[in-house]
């Protein structure tokens, strides 16, 4: 991490909200007649408007991509190794927008948010988002924000899903899209691991069909089954035995159901973690954003046929050990791609990582990307 | 020519032979393409936009550094992400004696391509068999590394590789051989130390 006064550091950020009053009409049919975005910013939108980056976050992120808060300058920003002054996206050349996604716990107008029909919470009653509707909300975040054109979008993920679909979307907006640890679609087994995780949430007896806010209760223990559910996926089983192994976590075999294992150990922390910080009624609404994304849906399957509309240069990056999208998904993309001539290249990372490889420093991911960055005509 | 332009074709002779094969604007996929040296010549002589497979880390970066498409597959387990005759040209510059499976390659070059560009060192050539003959692995400008550290796994010589051409029915159209640049016409096989061909499927 950076301390605060570590030069390549985007240093203190402040987040900011805008609020929309224009209804936006929802791809699940539903309409939200006002809204706020919570984003951020970092350099300096140049006088052509020419050099904006759009950073798309995934899962159980947030528009806050990098920098510190000045209150709480052990919050950095959750992409803050890749974004920054002399970082390889050098905020002293690209103005970067991180912006929340829609149904976000996190500033972004979501299920905790109040319905102003009811005077309360939205809860259950928070419609469901899909990816092509964050793609919307994040253009009118750019038309407010003055960018007709970003210089690039970059995703990993679902957020890689989410610049996916902005060269659909907006492919005249869409200069460059970096497409990372990428599926155009989740296989059954994604959507089997969704599912598992929205079931423990939805079987707490806290849950209360999503209206928990008004009892004063959160779901946490469905919330950290569902974390730690997601949390295997992420890592590779290489990664998993090199830093736990069958290590104990107390001096013998205990014969009853505490704690044995480090790697139990370390689940049930990232689960506590995650469940004090994340809102349930969020997770489900993700979940189902990514098993709906399927652009090729709409053409019969045929992902060629619906990348015919992307005019944007690519750069598609996927990890020998993710396991969760793995470089297969990727090659789908990018043969599409190929069969639409589009201009494409293509890195498979030797990494160990697993899924969040892509929030990672490997050298060669990292220096490439450096590279893309830095050949982009502005 | 730019003095760049010259140091390269010095270094690499079959590139001249190679732009001299593609015409203006065609598609081209360049498999084992390095640092990209090969598809940016073509792209500034030629104006040809093409595509480079690579495997190694090293050359991949260089080529995203070269601002060079780059696909970092490997180019022996198929070229499945490329459609049937989607690129004019498929070039095999140099590699062809690094490549295991050897066959699989050519057939896929002209699946996915109306036509192969293949050149590679001459096993054939006189000094090769002069040194085998004196009971040495040969060691030279086209062939620079010593037995034990090669990563060349399938050396040829002119005559080898046109019968194999004969039994893929892949029908060469073209013949370059060159030595130290200049183009050889005298008994090519013995006194040509790097080839280059224009091929067609059958």
């Amino acid at each position: 991490m950076n301390a605060p006064h570590d030069p390549s550091s985007a240093g203190a950020v402040l987040a900011q909200k805008a609020h929309f009053d224009a209804p936006l009409k929802l791809r699940g049919g539903a309409e939200l007649a006002a809204y706020d975005i919570a984003y951020e910013t970092y350099g300096e939108l140049n006088a052509a408007r020419s050099n904006a980056v759009l950073v798309c976050h995934a899962l159980n992120a947030s528009h806050h991509v990098a920098g510190f808060y000045e209150d709480n300058k052990s919050n950095v920003g959750w992409w803050d190794n890749l974004v920054g002054p002399g970082k390889p996206l050098d905020t002293r050349r690209f103005f970067v927008v991180g912006s929340n996604y829609l149904g976000s716990c996190f500033g972004t107008t979501g299920p905790a948010s109040i319905n102003p029909a009811s005077g309360r919470p939205w809860g259950a009653d928070f419609p469901i988002v899909t990816v092509e509707d964050w793609v919307e909300a994040q253009a009118r975040l750019a038309d407010r924000l003055g960018i007709e054109r970003f210089a690039a979008v970059i995703g990993g993920s679902l957020g890689a899903m989410q610049a996916l679909q902005w060269t659909l979307s907006y492919p005249e907006r869409v200069h460059h899209a970096l497409v990372i640890a990428a599926a155009a679609k989740l296989s059954p087994q994604n959507i089997a691991f969704n599912e598992v995780a929205r079931q423990a949430i939805m079987t707490d007896p806290d849950f209360h069909g999503g209206h928990y806010y008004d009892k004063g209760v959160v779901p946490t223990r469905g919330l950290r089954i569902a974390r730690m559910i997601g949390h295997i996926t992420y890592l590779s089983g290489e990664a998993m035995a090199e830093k736990f192994g069958r290590l104990l976590r107390r001096k013998h075999l205990g014969f009853d159901f505490d704690i044995d294992f480090e790697i139990e150990s370390y689940l049930r922390y990232q689960g506590d973690k995650f469940s004090t910080y994340f809102d349930a009624n969020t997770y489900l609404r993700i979940t189902k954003a990514l098993d709906y994304y399927d652009p090729a849906g709409d053409f019969g399957g045929n992902l060629s046929a619906a990348l015919a509309r992307a005019r944007a240069q690519f750069l598609v990056v996927s990890f020998k050990s993710d396991w969760r999208f793995p470089p297969s998904r990727s090659r789908e993309i990018v043969r599409a791609l190929l069969d639409n001539r589009r201009i494409v290249s293509y890195l498979e990372i030797d990494a160990p990582g697993g899924h969040d490889a892509f929030l990672l420093e490997d050298p060669r991911y990292h220096s490439a990307l450096r590279a893309y960055f830095a050949n982009i005509d502005l | 020519m730019t003095a760049a332009e010259q140091a390269l074709l010095a270094a690499r002779p079959d590139f001249g032979a190679i732009a001299h094969w593609v015409s203006p604007g065609a598609r081209v996929l360049d498999l084992g393409c390095g640092d990209g040296a090969l598809l940016r010549y073509l792209w500034q002589a030629r104006e040809a936009p093409g595509y480079g497979v690579e495997i190694d880390d090293d050359s991949v970066l260089s080529c995203v550094e070269n601002d060079v498409n780059v696909l970092q597959v490997d180019l022996e387990s198929g070229l499945s992400l490329f459609a049937d005759s989607s690129f004019d040209c498929v070039i095999l510059s140099q590699t062809l004696q690094a490549v295991r499976h050897t066959e699989g390659v050519l057939r896929e070059m002209l699946r996915v391509g109306r036509e192969a560009i293949v050149s590679f060192p001459n096993f054939g050539h006189w000094s090769a068999r002069l040194q085998l003959a004196l009971g040495r692995m040969p060691v030279s400008a086209s062939l620079p590394y010593e037995w034990y550290e090669t990563p060349n796994v399938h050396h040829c010589t002119i005559t080898d590789f046109e019968d194999l051409c004969r039994r893929l029915d892949i029908r060469i159209r073209e013949r370059i051989v060159l030595h130290e640049g200049k183009p050889v016409a005298l008994i090519p096989n013995l006194f040509g130390s790097l080839a280059v061909y224009r091929c067609t499927a059958g």
